[in-house]
């Protein structure tokens, strides 16, 4: 079957898609944040980012609760603290900032899902927190842009580029 | 200052790009201004691995909705004003089998064509009584429901006169983080199709179709509610279809 093509996200999506806690998957891990910069150099202030990654044991089972409810008001309360749920959901600060707690996943690296005003189909990239066979296949330049930078200990600093000399890797996964 | 871009302009650039062949929009789609600084340059690195943690994804439960959440005519003390409406459809993959048991989100401007958000400064009132927000997880057939009402069509400022038609804008996952679709709904018939940018973005014809909702007289319940129906297909790859060896 043909699929539903995809459309932007827009600007108005905030009382529907962002969450209290979005990036908050896990305490006592670490910490990654960046800006998200289109290709002027100026951040982008109304990008939306998922992340999908493995829980510390590298199980790709995911669990549900990332939103879990108040059954009395309807509240979100968001995750228990204790099922890692796999997926978190940032909307870049006016400033173009974002950030994700959780845990180093053995396999490496943590997937991000880019949505955005302005950007018609969402683009996927990963967050390298080291070496990789797959980061070794690209060419240098290109590389660093799907590295995180550990600024100090277990706090990394990632930004995406939407376009221009520091372009991030974006991937086709077919 | 330069002259402010005119439709007529912009119907130009959108007949140039007509007919473009593919499933889902360009990113470099010039028409819609905001995608100039926003779409990459560089071509996507293709990624082959059967292992790859985006064919699997996140999973959500009973949890993680009320049931009130897929009514959204009844989320204040009052209802809303506007023509109420059913949204239904089935979430399906490539293979045409059925989505379960996964999140659906939507959000929509109220019947005036305003959206509840600070940003939105289109001099049309908000309703007191309608969010524009809903939530539902799909059944073991893959079909979702909501009950809204008809949003209004909303100026933006694309280019002079810029209009976007009524749309339902929807959020859905597969059984992949590969499938991750955002997308927007539209009703049949809106004279507004052929100015809008962001619609034409689908260039081929009978993929811009299948964003379009049929009206289903059979699903309008009487002296209540106009029904249409929007089935949803999921690109992607999942771990089963790598499997397979796709
Ligand atoms: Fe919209």
């Amino acid at each position: 079957m043909n699929p539903t093509p995809s459309q932007t996200v827009g600007p108005f999506y905030g009382y529907a898609l962002p969450f209290p806690g979005g990036g908050d998957l896990a305490t006592g891990g670490i910490a990654v944040h960046g800006y998200v910069y289109d290709g002027a150099g100026d951040p982008v202030p109304d990008a939306l980012l998922e992340f999908w990654q493995a829980d510390e044991h590298g199980s790709l089972a995911g669990a549900p609760g990332t939103l879990r409810r108040d059954p009395t008001n309807g509240a979100i309360l968001g995750r228990d603290g204790v099922r890692f749920t796999g997926f978190g959901r940032v909307a870049t600060d006016l400033d173009g900032h974002w950030t994700l707690r959780t845990v180093v996943p053995p396999n490496g690296y943590i997937s991000v899902c880019v949505f955005a005003r302005g950007l018609l189909h969402h683009l996927f990239t990963r967050i390298y927190l080291g070496q990789d066979a797959f980061l070794d296949s690209l060419p240098p330049e290109r590389r660093q842009t799907l590295v995180a930078a550990e600024e100090r200990e277990g706090v990394y600093r990632f930004d995406i580029h939407l376009q221009g000399e520091k372009e991030t890797v974006f991937l086709d996964f077919g | 200052m330069s002259e402010p871009l005119k439709q007529a302009d912009i119907d130009q650039e959108i007949a140039a790009r007509a007919g473009e062949p593919g499933d889902h929009p360009a990113r470099d789609y010039a028409p819609y201004r905001s995608t100039l600084l926003r779409h990459p340059k560089q071509p996507l690195v293709a990624i082959k691995d059967p292992e790859a943690a985006e064919l699997t994804g996140p999973v959500f439960g009973v949890s993680d909705v009320t049931p009130f959440d897929n009514d959204l005519t009844k989320q204040h003390l009052g209802e809303p004003l506007g023509e109420r409406i059913t949204v239904r459809g089935r979430v399906l993959d490539r293979q045409g089998r059925p989505v379960r048991g996964q999140l659906v989100e939507i959000w929509q401007a109220n019947s005036a064509g305003r959206y509840l958000h600070q940003r939105d400064d289109h001099p049309a009132p908000l309703d007191p009584n309608f969010t524009g927000v809903g939530r539902c997880l799909t059944d073991d057939d893959g079909n979702y429901l909501f009950t809204t009402i008809k949003p209004g069509p909303y100026p933006w400022r694309n280019h002079l006169n810029a209009w976007r038609p009524a749309h339902i804008h929807f959020s859905l996952f597969g059984t992949a983080f590969t499938q991750r679709l955002v997308t927007q709904m539209y009703f049949p018939g809106d004279p507004l199709f052929p100015y809008d940018p962001i619609m034409q973005s689908v260039t081929d014809e009978r993929a811009r179709q299948r964003l379009i909702a049929d009206y289903v007289h059979d699903l309008s319940e009487p002296e209540f509610s106009l029904g249409y129906r929007w089935d949803i297909v999921l690109d992607g790859p999942t771990a089963t279809w790598m499997e397979e060896g796709r």
